[in-house]
């Protein structure tokens, strides 16, 4: 059998909606919101590179590099501010910061 | 056909699995590790898709280094995991409700979506013929996405710049070199020269 465009598209949009999923269970802990991130930036990029294959399209793939260089940074960053904040508070519940009032 | 199917289907089965895990086990190690899993079987599919340089730098950028570094975090904050897990049953109905929700309104976005014959005639850049995918890559980023690229490499210097400013400290009664200092020291600061006579010492 064939495997198509719809077959991948299939698989991103279960891998999305994973983590859409993942942020809404694990309301308390930052670490796993940010894998569930990591697993929707993944799913993005599966319908990106599945686009530029079937279309015969380069840029979805090129555009795929640049959606890895921000996730990596974004992790990067994100878990600097987790060790910063863990060490001024003692934790990492979601529920705690509130130090800005928002 | 047939092996290519299976091992779609495998490279799936695997990802989906692993990537349900991820959100619902206990212990967040395990959770990295079949992140991991995870990235390893979105590689595969990247390779059945004919994107061998992707395939490669997701295992290489995530598993390499974005995964490590999670594991690096989870295991050296003392974190009570257990306490971190309590309400996880009352977010249940509300986060399948929503999960629900998304799948059902991009499984419409999928369906009710076709491709035209003019789509090919637009293409930006079509994949050309008879060269392979690093090579094709590599001819397009450096050339028209060249600007684009160094951009990229600028936001991965301010993000490692900004995760060392934001985690270095400075500890008390830790000697530290300061080098205008020593290099500014003159002879006159340090040494003395003292007369001792004879016999009697200092």
């Amino acid at each position: 059998m064939e495997i198509g465009l719809a077959h991948y598209l299939t698989v991103a949009a279960i891998l999305f909606t994973l983590g859409i999923f993942g942020i809404f269970m694990n309301r308390k802990n930052v670490i796993i919101i940010m894998m569930s991130i990591e697993l929707m930036l993944l799913a993005v990029n599966i319908n990106f590179v599945a686009f530029s294959s079937f279309l015969g399209d380069l840029v979805g793939q090129v555009f795929t590099i640049f959606v890895l260089t921000v996730a990596a940074a974004e992790a990067a960053i994100g878990l600097a501010i987790l060790v910063v904040y863990f060490r001024n508070r003692g934790t990492i519940a979601v529920e705690d910061i509130n130090m800005m009032k928002g | 056909m047939v092996v290519q199917a299976l091992a779609f289907y495998l490279f799936a089965t695997i990802a989906v699995l692993s990537a349900t895990a991820v959100v619902t086990v206990r212990n967040p190690v395990h959770s990295v590790l079949l992140l991991i899993l995870t990235f390893f079987n979105a590689a595969g599919l990247f390779v059945l898709l004919g994107a061998e340089f992707l395939a490669m730098l997701l295992v290489v950028v995530y598993v390499g280094a974005v995964a490590v570094l999670f594991m690096f975090v989870v295991m050296m904050l003392d974190i009570n995991f257990v306490e971190m897990r309590q309400g996880f049953l009352n977010y249940l109905p509300i986060g399948v409700l929503i999960a629900v929700v998304l799948f059902v309104e991009l499984a419409f976005v999928g369906a009710g979506w076709t491709l035209t014959d003019g789509t090919v005639a637009v293409l930006a850049q079509p994949t050309p013929v008879g060269v392979n995918n690093v090579e094709a890559l590599g001819q397009l980023i450096y050339t028209d996405y060249a600007y684009i690229f160094q951009s990229a490499g600028l936001v991965l210097l301010v993000a490692m710049i900004g995760a060392i400013v934001l985690t270095l400290r400075h500890r008390e009664g830790v000697r530290r070199q300061k080098i205008s200092e020593q290099i500014k020291r003159t002879r006159a600061d340090t040494l003395e020269v003292k007369k001792v006579p004879v016999g009697r010492g200092i």
